[in-house]
């Protein structure tokens, strides 16, 4: 039975970013039988270089990825090698935590309320400290470089980043390193980053190309956050994929595997980065430099972290207060009256669209933690972990754009009837799903006590018992905080559910982006209070369910 | 794009339909009535307006107790939606018991589609019981939809005219700008105090028709279709007209509001002063909602703003045709048409003449409360025809090209 988890997964996350590139390259080159595309021709080349700004759009989403992963890269870094080991770091690493499972959509829509000239900031200090009557005229968000955009998208990826380097601090005995190059006179900060640092960057490296991946192909945050004369990329191909002309479809293919050029290109240059970052380290440590005076660039690094935790809760709060805000005007912090309008003209709709959500993410959930289990059980039986190719193929679907792949996999599902269907729906967030589910469960599962088993077993337990009453209620925890992450995974899906939905299958996440551009801020308060209330109910299930359970049994921790 | 549209009927592939069946006749209304009986009318209507949807609804459950016809809206983002379906299915063969049984529409789609020979002909509309009360004399956008004759192949459902808004607690009323030049030079002693919604957001489009209408050396070009040859030479006037104005706009014109919604918040939050809906009771209704202050109020052009009709029509192959038929000469009945003018449900325009109707029809219409924010129908000044269809896309296009994908 476990001997089928690895080839099913391998299935599952390859075969559909295959299928999918296929179906992008084919159309991209003129070959799309059903809008009579037979002869392979250059045109739709032609068509994707005729729309205006097409150059600047590449250029913008080049940019931004890079910069977004880059800061919040540089953040996370500064904010480990300075602090971990503190007390300090365990409090922002808990409050930190819970960011992860706040949707992006939702998160930038907060962002956005509260950098905006009329935003919850700027009402903050106005009139009082700003002398403002009228917000002033600054073009925030939206702006033409992408900036606000690019604060958007690290909120989200500062917290992604330190988790995943928190997951590999165990690995590299830091309180050993931290000793010695404290006795070699380092300053904490240098220390770390000379001594410790390299070895956790290999950890994380395709969690970074993953960030890097998806920040320059993202579609819902560019369509809040982003400049909008031209938008990035992948919101313009997403624009002619849904439009009735249908030829646009040829320019959206020809477009999306501009998107893929355009990754590949963020993620060399990184690649070059990384060896510029190499070669600096290795000039600088052997430079006889100690760097002992780093209280500057540690306080940096901290409030670096403290400011995107709390833009977030912040923007969530002015979030909530709009869903319920009745005249509100500028420069009063608070609504002159509260009323339950935006609820109750969203209410009558909600049911629908929420019942998708739960369906989608609850099966998507349920599939992707019941594949890795078989996977990491199998792990089990061979007696070895899963090596680097197996790392690459779970980082795949995060690491190719999403653009890139979707609409060919878009197509591929209307030629079998399939699409707008709940199980395609289910399916195509199951590869999304699938690698954060695997990521999450590897290492609790890898780190506990196997003599736990060996011992029923000596009792004379069968195998599969031993599985099901010792492994799997030990690792109960560590399941469903899995299962939270893959729900948060699947509620905050995008792209993925506007193309194979197509309109007719919609969510939350969907209902609450489409919004972005109608500026109604009480209704868009109101889809995304409950888009990020979702994610918070899995996890909240996952701390109580564990609690209640091993209210008994206080020694059992994972 | 109808060489596009042709081609949707490959992707979404319909099986071929028999031979027509004999469409209901108006002018025997009773047999109508009759044939409409447990019908369902798949109405395919924009859906993006919570109030608009309200009022469907409402629509929806009088005809299920009067004329026992079940109306479903099918919410659509774009209309160009509902013409691609019809047009998918004609290309398929389908032409009869199709998916759209009426849509609401004018301008653009209703030429597509009257061009296509997708609507449902013989002037049914003009025969509906409820017809001879329209106000056909003082209203000509009834006749001529956007300059295409509108040949009694789309019924009228409501009027809309272009109008400004603007909060009289911080902008003096004397002090607004009275045409597209005086806002030009408003706009140089208000920089970033105006925008205009990105076109081709339909809102957009129009403010830049108005601006066309008011600088073209003859307007009488606009009627006929647009022509390349010439459209650089006519439109001169606009771009000019835009040049100067984009820079003195809400983020010096680097971005633009996305929609009508978008520019309403900003005149909420103070960013803007002056902000235009093509619904003239659009500012009484934000008031009401707690969107816009009660001190709003709202001013035309004297020489002219933009202004039109929308209608409803029934594709040629609807499969419920008589439902249809019931369904819209329902909407345009005293009562229904009241009701859609009054702020509290929609405070859409009516297209009926008041002094056809009776006097207890009438007192409906006087019995609504406007609302101080919303001009009288007397004050709105007169109505500037549409330019023919083929000039939005034109203008859109050239605007895109200039201005859209910055520099």
């Amino acid at each position: 039975m476990t001997r089928l988890g690895p080839p099913l997964a391998v299935l599952l996350l390859g075969l559909p970013v295959l299928i999918g590139l296929l179906g992008t390259i084919l159309p991209a080159f003129g070959i799309l039988p059903a809008l009579g595309g037979v002869t392979p021709s250059l045109a739709p080349l032609e068509q994707l270089l005729a729309m205006p700004g097409v150059w600047r759009s590449a250029a913008l989403s080049f940019w931004i990825g890079l910069a977004s992963g880059a800061g919040s890269l540089f953040v996370v870094m500064l904010f480990v090698a300075g602090w971990s080991g503190t007390h300090t770091f365990k409090r922002l690493q808990r409050t930190i935590a819970p960011l992860l499972s706040v949707p992006h959509a939702a998160a930038a829509f907060g962002f956005a309320f509260l950098i905006a000239p009329s935003g919850f900031l700027a009402r903050l200090l106005s009139p009082e400290l700003t002398g403002w009557t009228a917000p002033p005229n600054v073009l925030i968000p939206n702006d033409s470089w992408g900036l606000s955009m690019i604060a958007g998208l690290m909120l989200k990826e500062i917290p992604f980043l330190l988790l995943i380097t928190l997951a590999a601090l165990p690995q590299v005995e830091a309180q050993r390193g931290r000793a010695v190059v404290a006795a070699l006179g380092f300053g904490r900060t240098a220390g770390f980053l000379l001594a410790l640092w390299p070895a956790i960057y290999r950890q994380i490296r395709l969690g970074i190309f993953a960030v890097l991946a998806f920040s320059s192909s993202v579609v819902d945050v560019a369509a809040i956050l982003g400049p909008t004369l031209p938008p990035t990329l992948a919101p313009r191909l997403l624009q002619w994929i849904t439009d009735p002309d249908l030829t646009l479809r040829f320019a959206a293919a020809a477009g999306a595997l501009l998107q893929l050029g355009v990754t590949l290109g963020v993620l060399l240059v990184w690649i070059g980065l990384e060896q510029g970052g190499a070669f600096l380290r290795d000039r600088v440590a052997t430079s006889g430099r100690r760097f002992r005076h780093d209280r500057a660039v540690r306080i940096v690094a901290a409030a670096g972290l403290a400011a995107s935790a709390g833009a977030v809760f912040l923007g969530l709060l002015t979030l909530a207060i709009w869903s319920i805000a009745g005249l509100w005007t500028f420069p009063d912090l608070l609504p002159q009256s509260l009323t339950l309008r935006g609820w109750e003209s969203v209410l009558p709709r909600l049911s629908n669209p929420l019942l998708t959500t739960l369906i989608v993410a609850a099966s998507a959930t349920l599939l992707a933690v019941a594949l890795a289990v078989l996977c990491l059980a199998n792990e089990d039986r061979r007696g070895r972990p899963a090596g680097r190719a197996a790392l690459w193929m779970i980082y795949l679907p995060l690491i190719i754009p999403q653009p890139a792949f979707l609409f060919g996999l878009q197509l591929a599902f209307v030629s079998v009837d399939l699409q707008a269907t709940l199980a395609a729906l289910v399916f195509v967030h199951l590869v999304f799903v699938l690698p954060y589910v695997f990521l999450s469960l590897s290492d609790p599962w890898r780190s506990l006590d196997r003599r736990y088993e060996q011992v029923a077993r000596g009792l004379g337990r069968s195998r599969r018992r031993a599985f099901w009453t010792v492994r799997m209620p030990l690792l109960l925890r560590a399941l469903l905080t899995a299962a939270a992450i893959g729900f948060a995974v699947s509620v905050g899906q995008y792209l993925p559910t506007v193309l194979i939905g197509a309109g007719r299958l919609t969510t939350v996440t969907t209902e609450a982006v489409a919004l972005a551009s109608g500026g109604n801020r009480r209704v868009i308060g109101v889809w995304t209070f409950v888009q990020m209330i979702l994610p918070f109910v899995g996890f909240l299930v996952a701390t109580l369910v564990p609690a209640l359970v091993f209210r008994r049994f206080r020694a059992v921790r994972v | 794009m109808f060489k596009a549209l042709a081609l949707a009927a490959a992707l979404f592939g319909a099986t071929a339909g028999a031979a027509t069946a004999a469409d209901p006749d108006p002018r025997n209304w009773d047999g109508v009535v009759a044939e409409a009986r447990g019908q369902k009318v798949f109405f395919n209507a924009w859906g993006g307006a919570e109030n608009i949807n309200a009022y469907l609804q409402w629509a929806a459950g009088e005809l299920k107790r009067r004329f026992d016809i079940e109306l479903v809206h099918v919410k659509l983002e774009d209309t160009a939606t509902a013409v691609a379906t019809v047009l998918a299915e004609k290309t398929a063969g389908r032409t009869e018991g199709g998916s759209v049984d009426l849509v609401w529409i004018n301008g653009e789609n209703f030429a597509a589609m009257k061009d296509a020979d997708l609507l449902l002909g013989n002037a049914w509309a003009e025969q509906l019981p409820n017809f001879a009360l329209a106000d056909t004399e003082n209203k000509p956008t009834i006749r001529t939809d956007f300059t295409v004759p509108v040949e009694g192949q789309e019924s009228p459902w409501g009027m809309a005219k272009l109008v400004f808004f603007h909060d009289s607690a911080r902008t003096a009323a004397g002090s607004l700008p009275t045409s597209s030049a005086a806002l030009l030079d408003w706009a140089r002693s208000h920089p970033g105090r105006f925008t205009y919604p990105q076109p081709p957001d339909f809102i957009g489009s129009s403010f830049l028709k108005q601006v066309l209408i008011e600088r073209v050396e003859d307007p009488a070009v606009l009627s006929k279709p647009a022509d390349p040859a010439t459209f650089n030479e006519v439109t001169a006037p606009l771009w000019s007209f835009l040049d100067e104005l984009n820079p003195l706009l809400w983020r010096g014109g680097q971005a633009f509001a996305q929609n009508y919604p978008a520019m309403k918040q900003l005149l909420a939050d103070n960013e803007v002063d002056i902000i235009f809906a093509f619904n003239p009771s659009e500012a009484q209704s934000a008031i009401a909602a707690g969107e816009l202050p009660d001190t709003v109020r709202s001013f035309t052009f004297p020489e002219g703003t933009l202004g039109n009709t929308h209608f409803v029509a029934i594709p040629f192959n609807a499969a419920a045709k008589a439902g249809s038929m019931v369904t819209a000469n329902f909407l345009l009945s005293p009562e229904a048409q009241a009701r859609k003018q009054d702020p509290t449900y929609w405070g859409d325009p009516t297209v009926l003449a008041l002094d056809k109707l009776t006097p207890e029809d009438r007192a409906r219409f006087e019995a609504i409360d406007l609302g101080p924010a919303t001009l009288k129908p007397d004050e709105l000044g007169p109505a500037l025809d549409e330019p023919h269809p083929s000039w939005m896309d034109a203008v859109e296009a050239e605007w895109t090209r200039r201005y859209g994908a910055g520099n």
